[in-house]
């Protein structure tokens, strides 16, 4: 699949020469702006993906890459808490087992939200209410989807609880957030979500929060429950070791775009964006030393207001003059399959590439 | 502390009223002036000095007073207000009171519970009284003449029943001999030798020195009979026992008091008291302009306090309902007064200098202008006292050749008292009113033509006897000028001037001589004054008085005070006394409607 | 919890003699240091030394300040006796004194007074929460609209302006102008409308003043709220706008409104001075103006000691409410 012509659908309006989708999550083109006094915030600048059932999405990306964004503008809640400020802009489509979201009725999608798709917050602290108790909050997710009493509602939320590890779930569904550990917070949160069975999970740094030795365990869960629950899963992270075992696709974002999609073997031991690169570079790894294993990429992400021209990585490239005619400054570079279902967007031949990949970085990996 | 400088708050307070009376003066809708009519207003000062509707009073209704404040006591020995006076005689009688009269023969004494004005004997020492038959309390037992002595003996009780005027404790015992019934051994409490009470109808006063204005001492509230196993106290004055045509039947201090008839009393047994209403009502209100509202909208038939309408109620009545106004002299005299401890006002010309520079119609204006402040005040004895000339006697031409200032005779007494570029000194004025406020700093302003800088100090109002009262500390503040003003207790020159110009009356606290005047000319007259039975050369001794205080240069009158005064449509029979102060005499006000 | 309520009360009962004893030195320490002798003011207007002696000594301000205070305390729990001049008045607990000027019991005008108040307090406050935290989430809701800044303006001129203002301007309409409400203050027990009549304009002013208030830091809080990440996981589970923002984001801004009305009920509780002057209401508030106009320490006191132990019950049930809406209170 290619990328979408830029000039191809109106805003927010799937046209006649965009068919229905087939696959279970499709996103195409989709382009979430922020007007702001500063300029317009182009947070998330035509990406496009699908996801089937019972696969995991691995969306990778340093902060303000647009990973978040993508997962509200699926879950359509990026304009939520926006009240008063200027209404975000979206457009592409999103197709969900069928349904275009951004065309549905929003209380339709209200409806799929905690029930066909959920989602699972970096810091389950603050993405609890504090004034209510994990049961409280457990059976409200559900009794919104199921037209269940109250006791029916708790039963199945000591029994979620019991499913994400919980010790003594029939105690501790009354028992609030603070009295919980980061850990425990977090099952918490993976069993609120998944308590109406979702066909989609989306888990936005899910262990970021948390200890190491708890994120283990935490991920674990993810992959045992989707195997269970047979969902599929995006997993948002910037860091690469996170989707390392648990994803089966990989699409690292810069800048609000994709720069590199693919099977998660190919982007981990392929990589064919220097981005790619040096987030594999910045990647904690057990075998290595302390000082030797992390690289990481040079430079600040760059400003969703004024993207750099050309290739939006080419500040930071390290082989940005290697192209002839300054063409990393000047021509945005396209999405291309260079594989069996892997895409990069880079100016580099293929050859160049893969000499810098198996010369220069992999060795130091 | 005590002494402040006017706030922003209060800045602001007046500029909101200021506001909100325009918005009132334009809310309030149109009446219309039938000066005189049957069930309208009886016309602009138809009550004053005369009185109005007298015809049209119906017996029976509801008398409804409003008041802003409520007395100091409702016990007649304690009670000082001139309202309160006024209104006690609903219920309780003296031995002699005040005629029921309007203007100044409401000023004359007349006999109440006796059968006739005293008899004096021993050169003015020894008066004798007979009391009335019929004459009984609001339980039906009749009121004896040791009733009557006991009342009096209260006065002596100072230490229990502080707050009222001690004048006949001063005359009959001036050496503080008694000591009140309360610590009377005597088995009846009736020690007080000065009294004697041979029998239930009969009372006699012994005085130690005579003193022509006894009688009017014996007209005040204050010697007013207490029934002993009636007497509670320091509490009497939550429920005074009625010796009157209304009894108490409610009293909430600060919210409400009522009066109902007294059945037991006999219009037979009493000369002076009508009893028109059925029911006499008092309701206190915190908000002054509140109170002129309703007052203006006919809730209430009269302000209890006699005090005349706030600025804002006096402009909407002037424009839309002056026929409902009367504006009377309130026997107040409004002045400055000049401390000699305090230099240089101990010099003669630099207090003239003050009083011929001072520009008088800029400060009748400040008070509020001819209508609402008062005449300008030329002499210090008040228009309503015997002996007073009024504007006629006018020494300093304060309302004539020099009641605009008079720069050049100003700079010649600066001149002549050593002060040829003027001076400095500091103006004492209260606080709480601000017509006291606006005068002093009239009075600034004209005073810098003449080279006089002053400073005005407002102190804290309710401690002006703390303040201004010690001689000690005017002098230590250097308060050169004091602005006061003073009303007659009773209308002689005597109950208005002994405490201010007797050298006597110089205390350490609780002073009110003031200009601390020692002058044997001014003491003599006062000794020759109480010693004068003659009307007329009681009158005459008043007038030497009052050119003796003048003469002398001690104060500078500002006004001759007036007030203007609501009266209702309902209200017949309403006339001013010069008894109390311009009052209505509300003891005789009745409705022309009982609904 | 009990013992957390045990020690709240102790620590309330010192405090309240710690007020007692800072109203009493006020009362007669700063008289003093200004050279002013109370008791000449309570005598007529010839103050003979002896007469201002015998009220200084009737009144007991001869005393020494703290055996005043154990008098007054002892009164409260004990009652006490007056004796002065031969008039000998007993006087049973709880005995707050008797006026300086009027001769009352306090304890009786006070509790005669303070129904007044309670009234008004209560039911300015329904108003002003009613329509300040509606008017509050409404802005916030729609931040920026026209709604918005219009609501915000007559807030700030709600706050900026004074009662006796808002006061007189709403008499003066309602009240003389129009003549709508008869705004005179009558007793509940003797008209029922005549007192609701009484109570309106009152209640509106005062509510005006706080609704004002109200609507800022609603406004304020529930923006705060509704950028919180538990807000964000109401919505992904699927609820309902209005369960997310009346339910959710309204139980977490009502904690500082709670705060402040407990504040504020505590603080009126003790008398609405403005409003109750404005409009003669013989509330507290009057009380206390009058009595500190007059000098009338036994009132002062008394309405002080309401003041005090209103504003620290306030406090006591603050706490506690916190801590039902805050679980996290709990633990500490």
């Amino acid at each position: 699949m290619t990328e979408l012509s830029k000039s191809g659908a109106a805003v927010g309006e799937p046209t006649a020469s965009s068919p229905a989708s087939t696959s279970f999550l499709e996103v195409r083109d989709l382009k979430v702006h922020f007007p702001t006094d500063d300029g317009l915030v182009k947070s998330v600048d035509g990406l496009s993906f699908q996801l089937e059932r019972g696969k995991t999405l691995g969306i990778v990306g340093e902060s303000g890459s647009g990973k978040s964004v993508t997962s509200l503008g699926i879950m359509g809640l990026h304009t939520a808490g926006q009240y008063g400020k200027r209404k975000a802009q979206i457009s592409g489509e999103i197709w969900l087992d069928g349904t275009e979201l951004l065309t549905a009725d929003p209380d339709h999608v209200r409806k799929l939200r905690g029930r066909e798709m959920a989602m699972i917050f970096q810091d389950p602290l603050s993405a609890l209410h504090p004034y209510y108790t994990i049961g409280a909050q457990i059976v409200e997710a559900y009794r919104t989807h199921h037209d269940v009493d109250k006791k029916t509602a708790r039963r199945r939320a000591i029994e979620m609880l019991d499913r994400v590890g919980i010790p003594q779930p029939d105690k501790r569904v009354d028992a609030y957030p603070h009295e919980f550990s980061g850990g425990m917070r977090q099952r918490a949160m993976i069993a609120m979500s998944l308590v109406n069975n979702p066909e989609l999970l989306i888990a936005d740094e899910p262990t970021t929060a948390l200890d190491v030795t708890v994120q283990a365990q935490i991920l674990d869960l993810i992959r045992d429950l989707q195997k269970e629950f047979g969902s599929a899963v995006i997993i948002i992270t910037h860091d690469l070791g996170v989707v390392a075992e648990l994803a089966d696709d990989i699409l690292v974002m810069y800048g609000g775009r994709c720069v590199e999609r693919g099977p998660a073997e190919k982007v981990f031991y392929e990589p064919r964006h220097p981005y790619t690169w040096g987030l594999l570079g910045s990647m904690p790894r057990l075998d290595r030393d302390q000082q030797e294993r992390l690289i990481p990429v040079k430079g600040s992400p760059p400003s969703l207001i004024n993207v750099p021209s050309g290739c939006a990585f080419n500040p930071r490239c390290p082989y940005a003059d290697l192209p002839k005619d300054n063409v990393t400054r000047t021509v945005r570079p396209d999405l291309t399959e260079i594989g069996d279902r892997h895409w990069a967007a880079c100016h580099l031949t293929p050859e160049q590439r893969e000499r810098i990949w198996t010369e220069e970085i992999a060795p130091k990996l | 502390m005590t002494t402040q400088r006017t706030s922003g708050r209060r800045k602001q307070a007046l500029a909101a009223a200021a506001v909100v009376a325009g918005l009132l003066t334009t809310a309030a809708c149109g009446g219309s002036n039938d000066g005189g009519s049957k069930n309208g207003a009886a016309g602009f000062d138809a009550a004053n000095k005369k009185v109005a509707q007298a015809s049209l009073v119906k017996k029976g209704g509801t008398l409804k007073f409003g008041a802003a404040q409520d007395a100091d006591s409702w016990d007649t020995t304690r009670g000082y207000y001139g309202f309160m006076w006024d209104f006690a005689r609903y219920y309780s009688r003296q031995l002699v009171t005040n005629k029921a009269e309007p203007g100044k023969s409401g000023a004359q004494v007349t006999p109440d519970l006796a059968t006739g004005l005293a008899k004096i004997t021993d050169g003015g020492k020894t008066y004798t009284y007979t009391l009335r038959d019929g004459a009984t309390w609001q339980d039906g037992k009749p009121i004896t003449s040791k009733d009557v002595k006991y009342g009096i003996e209260r006065v002596w009780a100072q230490d229990v029943l502080s707050g009222g005027p001690t004048y006949l404790k001063d005359v009959l015992d001036p050496d503080g001999k008694y000591q009140g019934p309360y610590k009377d051994k005597a088995a009846d409490h009736l020690g007080l030798k000065a009294i004697d009470t041979p029998d239930d109808k009969t009372i006699v006063f012994h005085l130690p020195k005579a003193n022509s204005d006894f009688e009017e001492m014996l007209s005040l509230v204050s010697a007013s009979p207490v029934r002993q196993d009636k007497d509670t106290k320091s509490k009497y004055g939550l429920l005074p026992f009625s010796s009157g045509p209304y009894k108490f039947q409610s009293y909430n201090p600060g919210k409400d008091l009522t009066l109902v008839r007294n059945p037991q009393w006999k219009a037979s047994s009493d000369p002076i008291r009508k009893a028109y209403p059925n029911q006499i009502t008092i309701k206190f209100f915190s908000n002054a302009n509140d109170l002129d509202q309703r007052l203006i909208a006919g809730d209430y038939d009269l302000d209890l306090n006699q005090t005349g309408l706030s600025p804002q109620g006096r402009t909407i009545a002037l424009k839309q309902h002056k026929g409902n106004l009367d504006n009377p002299v309130s026997g107040y005299i409004r002045y400055a007064v000049f401390p000699q401890s305090v230099k240089p006002m101990d010099n003669i010309h630099c207090r003239n200098a003050v009083i011929y520079g001072a520009d008088h119609v800029s400060i009748q204006t400040a008070r509020g202008g001819p209508v609402a402040g008062g005449d300008i005040g030329t002499n210090m004895l008040p228009p309503s006292v015997p002996g007073s000339e009024g504007q006629s006697y006018d020494p300093y031409q304060i309302a004539g050749a020099n009641k605009g200032g008079n720069v050049a005779k100003a700079k010649e007494e600066l001149k002549a008292c050593g002060k040829p570029n003027g001076f400095s000194t500091t103006i004492a004025v209260r606080n709480n009113k601000p017509v006291e406020v606006a005068t002093a700093e009239s009075l600034q302003a004209s005073l810098k033509k003449i080279g006089v800088n002053v400073q005005i100090d407002q102190y804290d109002g309710s401690q002006t006897t703390g303040i201004i009262g010690s001689p000690s500390n005017v002098k230590k503040k250097g308060y050169g000028i004091i602005i006061m003003g003073w009303g007659a207790d009773f209308p002689t020159v005597q109950g208005f001037g002994l405490p201010l110009w007797n050298s006597k009356y110089i205390v350490q606290s609780g002073n009110n001589n003031y200009a601390l005047i020692k002058d044997k000319t001014i003491d003599g007259l006062f000794s020759d004054y109480v010693n004068a039975q003659d009307a007329s050369k009681k009158a005459q001794i008043a007038t030497q008085i009052n050119h003796k205080v003048m003469e002398g240069g001690y104060y500078m009158p500002f006004t001759f005070e007036r007030f203007i005064n609501w009266r209702s449509n309902r209200l017949a029979n309403v006339y001013t006394s010069d008894g109390y102060s311009g009052m209505y005499d509300f003891v005789n006000l009745g409705l022309k409607s009982t609904k | 919890m009990l013992a957390y309520l045990i020690r709240r009360l102790f620590a309330a009962a010192v405090m309240l003699a710690v007020i007692i004893l800072v109203v009493f030195s006020i009362f007669f320490l700063v008289p003093k240091w200004a050279g002013v002798d109370i008791a000449t003011s309570f005598v007529g207007k010839q103050a003979d030394p002896a007469a201002v002696n015998a009220v200084r000594e009737k009144l007991g301000l001869s005393d020494p300040i703290y055996s005043q205070v154990w008098e007054f305390f002892k009164g409260i729990f004990a009652g006490r006796t007056y004796a002065a001049g031969g008039d000998v008045t007993r006087c049973a607990a709880p005995c707050f004194g008797y006026s300086f000027r009027s001769e009352q019991a306090v304890w009786p005008v006070l509790t005669d007074r303070f129904p007044v108040t309670l009234a008004l307090a209560l039911g300015a406050a329904v108003l002003w929460l009613v329509f300040g935290v509606a008017a509050g989430v409404l802005s916030a809701l729609k931040r920026g609209s026209l709604w918005d800044r219009s609501a915000m303006v007559v807030a700030l001129g709600g706050v900026s302006l004074p009662i006796y203002f808002t006061g007189l301007l709403s008499l003066a309409i309602f009240s003389y102008g129009l003549k709508w409400i008869d705004a005179q203050y009558v007793p509940i027990g003797d008209s029922f409308t005549g007192w609701l009549g009484g109570m309106i304009l009152p209640w509106i002013t005062l509510a005006f003043l706080y609704a004002a208030m109200y609507a800022r830091i609603t406004r304020a809080t529930m923006l705060e709220i509704l950028g919180e990440d538990y807000i964000r996981t109401a919505r992904a589970k699927g609820l309902r706008e209005q369960t997310v923002i009346g339910k959710h984001a309204m139980r977490s801004t009502m904690t500082p409104i709670l705060t402040m009305l407990g504040m504020d009920l505590g603080a009126l509780i003790g008398g609405a001075i403005l409003t109750e002057t404005t409009f003669s209401l013989p509330g507290l508030g009057q009380k206390v103006l009058d009595s500190i106009k007059t000098q009338d320490l036994p009132f002062i006191l008394g309405v002080t000691l309401i003041t005090s132990v209103a504003v620290l019950i306030a406090n006591l049930v603050v706490d506690i409410l916190y801590a039902v809406i805050d679980p996290r209170v709990r633990l500490a």
